[in-house]
């Protein structure tokens, strides 16, 4: 009884604890969280204990208030699938622009779901696909093993589009993909370093996330290069997994070494900022026509703004804004008409520091 | 000369079943290693930072450096461990909460502020006490609600870097003020990372609670014992609670280390898979992972023996994803070794060769 009774404590403090994040962060709470709290609820109210149904009630009702929405008005369901917004700052934006655009207002009726990994992914998507949404907007963590569930939601006449990321799987599947081009992302930041006409190039090459499009494809560039080239030298090349603390430590690893080097591509600004930090710590001179080129990506305002004072020499675009471009394709699918073209690459720039303006840190900086 | 025998038997024995072995083994293990591979992993160099500091560089100043975080939690979760025989694995998580409960008041919850919204010392503080209420939330859930501590502190493992988010709106911010930097840098005019001195500190206050309370004594009872240490007058709840209280006050202390690095921090990776770090320290430093008798020393050393192991790898180039594999043998090896079965083979075998040296 005893242990009953604390089990029945544990799941509603749980379930209060994310409605009570819920209410800060708009809609932050994962949608599966509360789906798996409330299946633990449920096997409690089973177990013949009335005060559990309070714990239950919560985040059902919150799912059928959605449902009701839906079937009252003819808002268009969209189940969103995206990477955890505090990933980074672009991530923070994506998540920002996508809430702004898909609105009750603007005839949408959108849920939420987050994960970096991609099992976790998958089965938020399983679980869209139970509710029966219009559209499954994916942004995925990994490219790999997304083919069986996109198969159900074809079957259940569930229209998929791809933001953000691309995946491994047959184009039949998904209706549109909106993207960056991380090969091209990649392509731009090496032909501006090739510009630079160093003597030599010795590069510390800090990786995502391996397997990540954004890696494959800015990693892939620079790669290409270094093999073609006789002076451009990898130093060192690692994954630090987007994290400006894992930067710091193998960027202070190379400096302890002793080993020469007068790049740093990071292939984001989080581990650019760690690289530097590590810099500024052993008295290395970095920027524009200093001992040490940094070059991110993503362009964070924050980032732009060490490039404004000529700490950073480059950050290459990565353009976060897709709302825009997937709101443009459900109004054309609704209507009935049909895509051009299957992938589509937006807009991307890289800026130098010795050119950017304040306009462009206003304007670009995310 | 019997005696001589008895005293090198005895000394032997006294090596071997000393906590502080296995750690100082490991540590004499990789430093031979590095020293084989390349003598100038122990240089030290005098330079000066850009910001026109001298500041000391050097692989062993860097773990001395990056060790300290770890070297902090592994008090608390060395008295976590004694008292109520399981792990925090939320301390990530929780450094998260903290660090972000310090950024909204340094910046008052603008993302770019220009200048501090309160005085350094103020979001320690409110850092310490929100430290410390997640440590009261997991102590009570384990101490009061008898939880096993892993599934209790799982609860904030899962929630607590969405809570640091929703703190601050899910905004980054950046520390304006470069003076901030000091505690996860370089004070001025001193060479010596500031985090050393900061790790010192905390050591100094264990010892002294540890040599004029009974804290060390009472947690050792509860660990050992529950209902014989409540028939003894101690009340086991309060010191589970208490200790994770701790864990909790340390955790504030890593998150201002962790902040002022880099002067922001970012939720999702801050500190990542620092708990299993924190625990392992515990491991390697001999004490059993089921509570009980502790060694502070032993485990603090444990966490710069991993801080040196993951400075090595990086200095071999290993890649930083594959790095949790190598920590994963230094698990197995531990475990196989500080099985009963294994000690009791090993310790025989030591007997042997000590009595086959008499014969001959």
């Amino acid at each position: 009884m005893r242990r009953k009774l604390l089990s029945v404590i544990m799941a509603s403090a749980m379930t209060l604890s994310l409605v009570a994040c819920g209410g800060g962060a708009a809609e932050s709470t994962t949608t599966e969280a509360p789906a798996a709290t409330e299946e633990t609820a449920t096997e409690e109210t089973a177990a013949e204990e009335p005060a559990a149904e309070e714990a239950a009630e919560e985040p059902a009702a919150e799912e059928t208030a959605a449902e009701d929405t839906a079937a009252s008005g003819d808002l268009i369901k969209v189940g969103i699938i995206n990477n955890d917004p505090n990933e980074s700052g672009y991530r923070t934006a994506n998540d920002a622009d996508l809430k702004a655009t898909f609105t009750k207002e603007n005839g949408y009726d959108a849920s939420f779901a987050y994960s970096l990994k991609n099992d976790e992914q998958i089965a938020a998507a399983q679980t869209f696909i139970q509710d029966e949404v219009d559209y499954l907007l994916l942004s995925a963590a990994d490219t790999a093993g997304w083919d069986s569930v996109l198969q159900d939601a074809q079957a259940a006449g569930i229209k998929v589009i791809l933001f953000d990321r691309t995946i491994d799987a047959d184009p039949s599947l998904y209706e549109a993909s909106i993207v960056s081009d991380m090969a091209k992302e990649g392509e731009t930041a090496v032909t501006w370093l090739a510009g630079q006409g160093l003597d030599e190039y010795n590069i510390i090459h800090l990786q995502g996330v391996m397997g990540s499009a954004a890696q494959q494809g800015r990693s892939g560039a620079l790669d290409e290069k270094v093999a073609a080239e006789a002076n451009w030298n990898i130093v060192n090349q690692q994954t630090a997994e987007w994290n400006a603390e894992k930067a710091q430590q193998i960027v202070q690893s190379v400096i302890d070494s002793g080993e020469k080097f007068n790049v740093i591509y990071a292939e984001n600004d989080d581990m650019a900022k760690g690289a530097v930090a590590a810099l500024d710590a052993a008295g290395i001179s970095h920027g524009v026509g200093k001992d040490v080129i940094v070059m991110g990506f993503d362009c964070n305002k924050w980032a732009l703004e060490e490039l404004l004072a000529q700490n950073w020499n480059y950050d290459g675009q990565c353009n976060p804004f897709q709302s825009s471009y997937i709101d443009e394709i459900i109004k054309t699918l609704e209507s009935g008409g049909s895509l051009s073209e299957k992938t589509i690459i937006m807009d991307e720039k890289g800026f130098d520091a010795s050119t950017i303006t304040q306009e462009d840190v206003d304007n670009y900086g995310i | 000369m019997s005696k001589i025998e008895k005293n090198e038997q005895s000394f032997l024995k006294r090596l071997v079943s000393n906590q502080l072995f296995i750690p100082v083994i490991a540590l004499l293990l990789l430093s031979v290693i590095n020293l084989i591979n390349d003598p100038g992993f122990f240089k030290i160099t005098l330079g000066t930072n850009n910001a026109g500091n001298p500041v000391l560089s050097g692989y062993l100043i860097t773990i001395l450096d990056y060790g300290s975080e770890l070297g902090i939690l592994a008090i608390g979760m060395t008295l976590v461990t004694a008292a109520s025989g399981g792990q925090d694995i939320s301390v990530g998580a929780t450094i998260a909460i903290a660090g972000s409960a310090m950024l909204r008041v340094l910046c008052g919850g603008v993302s770019r502020p220009t200048e501090l919204a309160a005085p350094v010392i103020v979001a320690f503080l409110v850092a310490c006490v929100v430290g410390m209420l997640c440590g009261a939330f997991n102590g009570m859930l384990v101490s009061v609600f008898k939880i096993q501590p892993m599934i209790a502190t799982l609860i904030l493992f899962t929630a607590g870097r969405s809570i640091a988010a929703w703190i601050n709106n899910n905004e980054l911010p950046i520390v304006p003020d470069p003076k901030f930097g000091y505690f996860g840098g370089f004070i001025p005019g001193i060479p010596i990372p500031t985090t050393v001195f900061i790790v010192i500190a905390c050591i100094i206050v264990i010892a002294l609670v540890l040599k004029f309370t009974n804290l060390g004594l009472y947690t050792q009872a509860v660990g050992i014992n529950e209902s014989s240490s409540r028939l003894n007058g101690i009340n086991p709840t309060f010191i589970k609670f208490l200790s994770f209280v701790i864990l909790g006050l340390c955790v504030a202390v890593a998150a201002l280390i962790k902040v002022s690095r880099l002067s922001t921090i970012n939720y999702s990776v801050i500190a990542k898979d620092i708990e299993m770090d924190a625990i392992l320290a515990v491991a390697l430093g001999g004490n059993a992972l089921s509570g009980g008798k502790f060694n502070m020393w032993a485990s603090i050393l444990g966490a710069y023996v991993i801080q040196f192991l993951t400075t090595t790898l990086y200095k071999f180039n290993v890649s930083s994803d594959a790095l949790a594999a190598y920590k994963a043998v230094v698990v197995i090896l531990l475990v196989v070794f500080s099985a009963p079965k294994v000690r009791e083979s090993m310790s025989g075998l030591v007997k042997k060769a000590t009595a086959k040296k008499g014969v001959a």
